[in-house]
């Protein structure tokens, strides 16, 4: 094996057997998990729990508006004061007491009283209905039917169709592009920045512990920090690998225990819905019930998701994943090696972290206008475009612009890589001397193997 | 040829010259001390021989051969500034330092279990390196320095940082090394510590070569015939008889031995003639010539060529 080779299993497998890497990769997943049936979960909870709620209607026009649904129920209380009842509550089975005044068309306010805060679903439903009556009260005063005014009512689906270059039509949802786009941007954001910083990280611990000379005799600086950075690159994948996998094992079982009779992936369910209609979104968090969605809107959406050209994605991701990787990542070695400790890296870190910021700062911009000039001379310019580019990416963006992005990015790779390992084989036998800027300038010019 | 060929080596730093020309050649199964006050230039001359660093001006040969990628599996070097992976395990770590020398992983194994055997610390295996004490992790690391058997050994500051029963186990197997043939490079500031190991030395300073040679032509070369005798009797009458003839430098008493340094200038005068004139005078402990240090050859040397 090459001595690349064994630095590269050495710095794999002692990251990989740290108790921090075996505690982040289960509690990932378990935290992502969590983040997608928690919601699903609380809204089956509270299902189970019927309220019963009394209504005391001075109105007495709500008679029949009030909809029971699976878990709400309503009593209409006759012949007591609001008082009286508000004295038994505690003794009573009423989850809270509805209390609507006579004036109710002028005040336009109903009072809920409870001993405990009443649920949001509940307010929401009892606001639908009082509303509801009330509107259908007005109508019927000035003479309107119902039933035209519902006719009326207009609700205007878009389909964004792209035109291909071979005359072909492909439907498209400019939601999901968005977010394929942003989460894809945002996972090279944040595994440059993790990783990066784990170099940085491993190069001081060698300079601290004072091991870089004794390797050093025997490898060539540049092997030891190219077989850090590819050490640490895989130790991400892996990370990645395994979050993956647990994230979608956890989520399957856990639907299998909680929802067994839900036969949609949850999680497909309520992106799709809230997407698309953010009118359905509104209706689950009101609890009722089932969410309503034209079967016409979910084949949209799969049309959709069967747009995105998955093979150009992948291989751009995984492209400017480790592109965009391997750039930071000879920047923050050489961090390392300049310094003596982490809390010297702050002067040195800067001028690294801005370009990434700024890729994630232009990244909004780039997704609500992809084609724009800022989008595309981010997605260009080699230190933002791997997350600019990938944000672009779903949207279509012509090869040429591809190629030369990637073209920039390999260049501005190779470069990089020499100038860092020219202050980092300087700088890993530097100790105890305060180094700035001018000082690097000088370490680029000394000759050495 | 020697083993070990540096020619005219120079390596400047911005704004400080670091070696000058410097040459130096170590022949093949000697050990070799490379010696001057810090900041001379010797870390920096250890390096470019380790092929660590590169020189600005100047050749390394080995055996004849220039210095290449493929030497480095030969020379076992222990820098001044040393350590270990601190979380790592011993065992573990002394294999991954053993591989990158280029021994495979069966080799590796089987000389770390004879070093392991031979200082009897096998129950360190997996152990991690901070859970040593520092003497503990001095033995490994000297066994990490030495494990691929190279033929050329280098030691920068070799026994500083190291306590008395690690040094003196350092020195042995030094010596047990250079027995088998190996040839050594000490460099140190610590003069002391290593001119009865070196068969030659190099003086550096400020970035320059001043005094090379054989310890032994040194020594005679700066000698200033300073011979002491240490004996108990009448003092008096052995000062009166020595004074007569030499220069009598020093005289300290002590627990009743007496303690006489003096200088014979006369040639021609053996010192078994100034033993046999004593002989009748006192009770003669121990007599001998005193060899000047090389820490005062070093300072010699400097005042000599006006270098200071």
């Amino acid at each position: 094996m090459s001595k690349t080779g064994i630095i590269i299993q050495r710095e794999y497998s002692t990251r990989v057997k740290k108790k921090s890497f075996i505690i982040m990769t289960i509690l990932g997943p378990i935290l992502m998990a969590a983040l997608f049936i928690a919601p699903a979960w609380i809204a089956t909870m509270e299902d189970n729990e019927v309220k019963t709620i009394a209504v005391l209607d001075s109105s007495y026009l709500f008679r029949h508006s009030m909809q029971q649904t699976e878990t709400i129920r309503f009593t209409y209380i006759k012949n007591k004061k609001l008082n009286e009842i508000e004295k038994v509550m505690n003794d009573s089975n009423y989850y809270a007491v509805l209390f609507i005044p006579q004036n109710i068309l002028a005040s336009q306010r109903v009072e809920l009283s409870s001993t405990k805060q009443p649920s949001l679903p509940v307010k929401m439903h009892i606001k639908n209905c009082i509303s509801r009556e009330i509107e259908l009260l007005k109508l019927a005063k000035s003479n309107i039917d119902p039933a035209l005014l519902e006719s009326i009512k207009t609700d205007i689906n878009i389909s964004t169709i792209k035109l291909e270059a071979d005359g072909s039509k492909v439907k498209t949802s400019t939601e999901l592009n968005s977010v394929v786009g942003l989460v894809s941007a945002i996972l090279i954001y944040m595994f440059i920045f993790m990783y990066g910083a784990q170099i940085m990280r491993g190069v001081i611990e060698e300079k601290t512990s004072r091991i870089v000379e004794v390797i050093i005799s025997s490898v060539r600086p540049l092997e030891l920090m190219m077989g850090k950075i590819i050490g640490v690159a895989m130790v991400g994948l892996t990370q990645f690998a395994l979050w993956i996998i647990l994230t979608f094992a956890l989520v399957s079982a856990a639907k299998g225990i909680l929802m067994p009779d839900k036969p949609m992936d949850m999680q497909t369910l309520q992106m799709n819905s809230i997407m698309n209609n953010p009118a359905v979104g509104n209706d689950m968090t009101a609890g009722s019930g089932q969410p309503q969605i034209d079967p016409n809107e979910i084949e949209l959406a799969f049309e959709a998701i069967n747009s995105i050209n998955y093979g150009t994605m992948l291989l751009s991701f995984i492209f400017f994943f480790l592109g965009g990787y391997l750039l930071y990542g000879a920047l923050f070695a050489a961090i390392g090696g300049a310094v003596d400790s982490d809390a010297d890296t702050q002067q040195f870190m800067m001028p690294v972290t801005i370009p990434l910021i700024l890729g994630v700062v232009v990244l909004q911009g780039a997704i609500t206008n992809p084609e724009g000039p800022v989008a595309f001379w981010f997605s260009i310019i080699p230190f933002t475009s791997p997350i600019v580019m990938m944000a672009r990416i779903p949207f279509g963006v012509p090869i040429w612009e591809i190629a030369l992005s990637a073209a920039l990015l390999i260049l501005t790779f190779i470069a990089c890589t020499w100038l860092a390992a020219k202050i980092y084989r300087t700088g890993i036998l530097m100790y105890g001397k305060k180094v700035n800027y001018r000082e690097l300038y000088k370490w680029l010019r000394y000759r050495n193997y | 040829m020697a083993f070990l060929e540096a020619t005219n080596i120079r390596k400047e730093y911005t704004g400080h010259l670091a070696l000058n020309d410097v040459s130096i050649s170590v022949e093949q199964g000697r050990i070799f001390g490379l010696l001057g006050p810090n900041g001379a230039g010797k870390t920096t001359l250890i390096r470019i021989i380790n092929g660590i660093t590169a020189p600005d001006k100047g050749t390394i040969s080995f055996n004849n051969e220039p210095f290449s990628a493929v030497h480095l599996s030969q020379i076992g070097y222990l820098p001044e500034e040393r350590g270990l992976y601190k979380k790592m395990k011993v065992g573990e770590q002394a294999l991954y330092l053993a591989r990158l020398k280029g021994l495979s992983k069966k080799d590796a194994l089987r000389q770390l279990k004879y070093w392991f055997e031979k200082f009897e610390i096998q129950a360190w295996w997996d152990k991690k390196v901070e859970e040593l004490s520092k003497g503990m992790q001095q033995k490994i690391q000297f066994i990490t320095t030495v494990l691929h058997e190279p033929r050329f050994l280098i030691f920068d500051e070799p026994f500083s940082g190291f306590d008395p029963i690690n040094a003196n186990l350092l020195k042995e197997e030094i010596l047990g090394f250079k027995k088998k043939g190996a040839t050594i490079i000490f460099s140190t500031h610590n003069m002391e510590s290593v001119e009865e190991l070196c068969d030659d030395i190099a003086l550096i300073h400020r970035s320059n070569n001043i005094l090379s040679g054989t310890v032994k032509d040194i020594k005679n070369r700066y000698k200033d015939n300073v011979y002491q005798v240490v004996f108990s009797g009448f003092v008096n009458m052995l000062e009166a008889t020595l004074r007569h003839q030499y220069e009598i430098t020093g005289h300290t008493e002590k627990d009743g031995l007496h303690t006489l340094n003096f200088k014979m200038t006369d040639k021609s005068v053996t010192t078994n003639q100034v033993i046999s004139s004593l002989l009748p005078i006192g009770n003669i402990v121990s007599f001998n010539e005193i060899l000047p240090s090389m820490n005062d050859i070093f300072i010699n040397v400097v005042k000599e060529k006006n270098l200071e």
